[in-house]
């Protein structure tokens, strides 16, 4: 089976569960069993091939540009965790569906499992460290949704968090490694960075990659200082600690670090960092193991120990000690997993956790007992057990260890461990089998159904077979790991035997055996002792410095992002002038290569009208009515000079934005208010005027700079120019471009045109269904109004207007692809045509003549450019190419046909749609009652008779 | 004529950026209004300033071109910004309506955010 495959397959599988939940628990419990049933016959298939000590490949280039491939690759390493994760999530899915009550959603629960399975899979097979980076930070988030699988519990969501707090951020930290081990090596790709182990440990860089990759290692295989969050993960359903915190995910940095101990391996750094952080971790977890009454709990900082013991291997930097790591890994997850279960069983079974509660059930539970006990003997490292073997061998290398010129720390340390390792383990059993028998359980503790122990008795059969007989049943798998680990050297003179004579290792296992029951016998006062002892709280102080960092980032955000726009804008323009000015002082300039134009008489008068209509709005900008006249008098000018500076479209455009934007403006101003009141300081008027003057000399000064000199490279421009025609079909280049060249641009500018008239559309919607509305409707209006509001001159112009300026509207559109012109101009002409109707003879009139709505025009105007750009599919051309030619019908003059038109068309239609639904929208705020005439000629009849307070007179 | 387009240039700037950060909507529409001006002047006139050369292809003879790229910018941006004046109008009126006031920063009193809740 392909390595995509068997990566897919749990991806593939997770759809199932959650669907098929509903065709009962078994259904979804089988789909997920099955997926991963498949994807570890997948994985043994390649069984042969592996234990050549063939590296099976599948390549596939994802985005090379970045280095990104989907390159899987499978070698002893990967297959003997692709092996533990597939085979163990195996009996997981099997435990986990008698495990799990009535109420718990249980698709989810195999939905989230085999999530998590596919991005840990993805993890040992991956080839290129960008992708296994993915599936890293996969495992992360599917593991956080496990953790808290059981929402309803505070410490579950706590749990969730913290795993994902401190996983997550060593996952970070890891990228930042991976990245600069990319960088020095020249290839993200696994099976070359494996072969440059010189290049990386002479860059300088190679320190801060390996701290940076240890960091994300750390984390996640819960490491002092950061193995805290470990057992608050045990908040988690059983089957999730079993899987996740014993076999698999605390799993995966040890495999990163076996993965890349070839290259890193091997030097003074890695060897101090990795062993001390490992002996530390072991001893630790070991001590705090022994005094946790909560059997998960013990469970949790045991394995802490155990992953420690792990680490410290790998950190030896020795050949002989990664055999021992890779032996222990596979003991630990046999032993451990078993260990979870059981755990978990007692838990079911008498209701409870708690050490002090339970003891006695031997008799009760006989299935349990032997299995647990088996398997916590194992921990202990008693003979002839999986667990004593690694154990042997691990003590053997600490022997050969010296730890700056101290050749006792190591081993004295490590016995030690040991020691507290076999304290627990007694505990566990003669705490909870062992003893009287009581009356006081929660429930009535009896042997489960065969579902929930079969799963940990296949594994403690392992656990007494692997101790029986090692070599011969995972020898071959051991060294064909161990040799991948290394690198492929040769591999050291090792035996996997119990017996190896009369070796320190051997005295050491006794006196941490003995030490153990010792330690064990006197467990009453020791505890005395502990609980007595100031203990700094793991959570107590994550929670702090997760509350000082959420206090800072709250303080940074309420500072800069208080709800004070105007703070905002001048955050922003004071950065742009920072940078302005760093530009300015530290860059060079080139000289002026072009002639300044002559000054005109006209363009002179043009420009003291702008600059003093600029000036004057600014001084009189509190009068809102004449400063908006006065923004009119800018608009005009600036359509004038884009007219003189040969750039008749964009006067064109400007002149008719300029009406509509006016029209707009003036209607608002109906509803704000007429003024504005001075509420600034004087002091920040002047910090204000400041600031703008400095951002207008800026802007002035580096158009000016830039127009008096040349490009500095070649521009597109000269291919615009000389491909319109030939290429587009049209002689006006502006419009060329906007169809043609850059249609896929214009395109989605119609679109957000379209979505800026919706908002408008909708915010009308909302607001006039609030109270707003009843406000508007008894609104009284600013100034006195006319008493003619349809003069009768001015219904008849516009009228007779209107044909002319729909004419006037298809000439300039047709006319757009060769001479100044368009679908945006022809547009904006026409929405104006309409406005004139609606001013001239009212809304309600306008209203009632309208034949199509303008959501339509919009939506008919994008799919319509839309459906000219996919045309172009039709014949094997890119979205949007437009195609043209000419036709000559006697007597007409030859004329040309493109597609562009049809773009062209769907412009129109969209930009004719936009304004007019926002101008539309706008005028039905100022909609009221008795505005609607049945004649839209008449005259006001409040002018001429003013009737009803005669009436009223009357009746007084 | 560069120093003349150079300077409106600087001098809307100016004006567009004292009146956005003035304290209440129509000044900071406005302030828009002629910042966009600039914005669309500057960016024209990176094409360099030309007379009598529109972009417009001549068939029979060999005439001068301007720029048409930035011209084409610049047509779309003309357009796109009438929209985003709208929506902001439309924005200040609505909220002026609903609160009666037309004050664009938040009251000291608004609180922030909803007081984080922690499970």
């Amino acid at each position: 089976m392909s390595l995509f495959l068997i990566a897919a397959l749990p991806f593939l599988g997770a759809v199932f569960p959650a669907l098929l939940i509903r065709a009962g628990r078994n259904a979804a419990a089988s789909a997920a069993g099955l997926t991963t049933f498949l994807a570890l016959m997948g994985l043994l298939i390649h069984i042969p091939s592996v234990m050549r000590g063939d590296v099976v490949t599948a390549r596939f280039e994802w985005m090379p540009a970045l280095g990104l491939n989907a390159n899987f690759m499978l070698d002893g390493l990967g297959f003997l965790f692709a092996l533990l994760i597939l085979g163990i999530g195996l009996l997981i899915i099997l435990y986990a569906r008698f495990y799990l009550s009535r109420e718990d959603p249980m698709g989810q629960f195999y939905t989230y499992l085999l999530l998590f399975q596919g991005a840990m899979v993805g993890i040992v097979l991956s080839d290129n460290i960008l992708l296994l980076l993915i599936f890293w930070e996969l495992t992360s988030l599917s593991s956080f949704l496990l953790i808290g699988y059981w929402k309803h519990l505070p410490e579950g969501r706590q749990g969730a968090r913290m795993a994902l707090a401190v996983t997550g951020s060593g996952g970070l930290a890891m990228i930042a490694g991976m990245l600069i081990l990319g960088n020095i090596v020249g290839s993200y790709d696994l099976s070359v960075i494996l072969q440059n182990k010189e290049l990386i440990q002479a860059s300088p860089y190679y320190l801060p990659a390996l701290i940076l990759i240890l960091l994300g290692c750390f984390t996640k295989s819960a490491q002092f200082p950061f193995h805290f969050w470990l057992p608050h993960a045990m908040a988690a359903p059983t089957p999730v600690s079993a899987y996740l915190h014993s076999a698999t995910m605390v799993k995966a940095g040890l495999f990163l670090m076996a993965r890349m101990w070839p290259v890193l391996a091997g030097t003074d750094a890695w060897f101090y960092i990795v062993a001390t952080t490992g002996l530390i971790t072991m001893l630790m977890g070991a001590v705090i193991a022994l005094f946790k009454d909560d059997l998960k709990a013990l469970l949790a900082f045991s394995t802490v120990s155990h992953l420690g013991l792990v680490t410290m291997l790998l950190g030896f930097g020795t050949k002989i000690a990664a055999v021992a790591a890779i032996f222990h890994i596979i003991n630990h997850a046999t032993f451990k997993a078993a260990l979870f279960m059981t755990a978990g069983i007692v838990d079911h079974e008498t209701g409870t956790r708690d050490i002090k509660r339970l003891g006695g059930l031997r008799h009760l539970m006989p299935i349990t007992f032997t299995i647990g006990t088996i398997a916590a003997l194992s921990m202990a490292g008693i003979p002839p057990l999986n667990g004593f073997l690694s154990k042997e061998m691990m003590l053997e290398e600490t022997v050969h260890t010296t730890w700056l010129h101290s050749h006792y720390l190591v081993p004295g340390l490590a016995l030690l461990a040991a020691l507290f390792s076999a304290a627990y383990s007694f505990r566990f059993v003669s705490h909870v089998f062992l003893g009287p028998e009581r009356h006081d359980y929660p429930a009535h503790p009896h042997d489960p159904p065969v579902g929930l122990w079969l799963a940990p008795a296949f594994l403690v059969v392992l656990v007494v077979l692997i101790g029986l007989n090692s070599a011969a049943i995972v020898g071959p798998l051991v060294a064909v790991v161990s040799s991948a680990v290394i690198g492929g050297e040769k591999l050291p003179y090792y035996s996997l035997k119990l017996w190896h004579g009369f070796t320190p290792a051997l005295y050491m296992s006794v006196v941490a055996t003995l030490g153990g029951l010792f330690l064990l016998s006197l467990h009453r006062h020791e505890e005395k002792i502990w609980n007595a002892l100031p203990r700094p709280e793991a959570k107590v102080i994550f929670d702090t410095v997760i509350g000082v960092l959420t206090r800072l980032s709250r303080l940074i955000t309420d500072t800069l992002h208080n709800g004070v726009l105007s703070r905002y804008a001048v955050i922003m323009i004071g950065f742009t002038l920072a940078l302005g000015y760093y530009a300015y002082t530290t860059g060079t300039i080139g000289p002026e290569t072009r002639e300044a134009l002559p000054i005109q008489i006209i363009p002179l008068i043009g420009w003291i009208c702008l600059v003093g209509a600029t000036l004057a709005i600014m001084w009189f900008h509190r009068n809102r009515l004449l400063s908006l006249v006065l923004i009119g008098v800018v608009g005009l000018i600036v359509s004038m000079a884009f007219n003189y500076l040969s750039a008749p479209d964009l006067a064109l455009t400007q002149i008719s934005v300029e009406v509509v934007t006016m029209i707009l403006l003036l209607l608002s101003l109906n509803f704000l208010p007429t003024d504005t009141p001075w509420d600034s300081s004087a002091a920040r008027r002047w910090r204000d005027a400041a600031i703008s003057v400095m951002a207008g000399i800026g802007s002035g000064a580096l158009i000016y700079a830039l127009l008096l000199r040349d490009f500095a490279f070649p521009t597109i421009s000269e291919f615009h120019l000389a491909n319109s025609y030939k290429g587009g079909g049209g002689t006006n280049v502006v419009n060329v471009i906007l169809v043609d060249f850059r249609g896929f641009d214009t395109f989605g500018e119609i679109i957000v045109l379209g979505i800026a008239a919706l908002i408008i559309f909708a915010l009308t919607e909302a607001v006039l269904g609030t109270n707003v509305r009843s406000y508007l409707l008894n609104r009284k209006p600013h100034w006195p109004q006319s008493g003619d509001s349809h003069p009768l001159m001015m219904v008849v112009v516009t009228r007779m207007m209107m044909p002319i300026a729909l004419m006037v509207g298809a000439y300039i559109f047709f006319r757009g692809h060769n001479q100044p012109g368009g679908g945006f101009i022809a547009g904006l002409v026409v929405a104006i045509a309409f406005l004139m109707q609606y001013m001239a003879s009212g809304y309600t009139w306008a209203i009632e003549r309208q034949r199509f709505y303008y959501h339509g025009s919009i939506g008919w105007g994008v799919l319509i450019a839309a459906a000219t750009g996919l045309g172009a599919w039709f014949n094997d051309r890119p979205f949007l190419t437009s195609d043209f030619g000419y036709i000559h019908w006697p007597p007409l003059e030859e004329f040309e046909w493109a597609t562009a038109i049809l773009f062209d068309t769907g412009v129109f239609l969209a930009v004719l749609g936009a304004v007019m639904l926002a101008l539309d929208s706008l005028s039905r705020f100022a909609w009221q009652p008795g505005m609607a005439q049945e004649f839209p000629m008449d005259i006001n009849p409040l002018r001429d008779n003013p009737p009803q307070e005669e009436e009223n007179m009357e009746q007084v | 004529m560069e120093a003349l387009v150079a300077s409106a240039v600087g001098v809307m700037t100016a004006a567009g950026i004292f009146l956005i950060l003035r304290r209440r909507t129509f000044p900071v529409i406005l302030g828009l209004s002629l910042l966009t001006y600039a914005v669309n002047v500057f960016l024209f006139a990176t094409g360099r300033l030309a007379l009598d050369a529109p972009a417009v292809l001549n068939k029979y003879k060999e005439v001068p071109y301007t720029d048409p790229l930035p011209q084409a910018l610049v047509l779309t941006a003309i357009v796109i910004s009438f929209g985003m004046t709208a929506v902001i109008v439309m924005i200040a009126l609505s909220a002026y309506l609903s609160s009666k006031d037309d004050h664009i920063d938040m009251n000291a009193n608004d609180s922030v955010d909803a007081p984080g809740e922690d499970a």
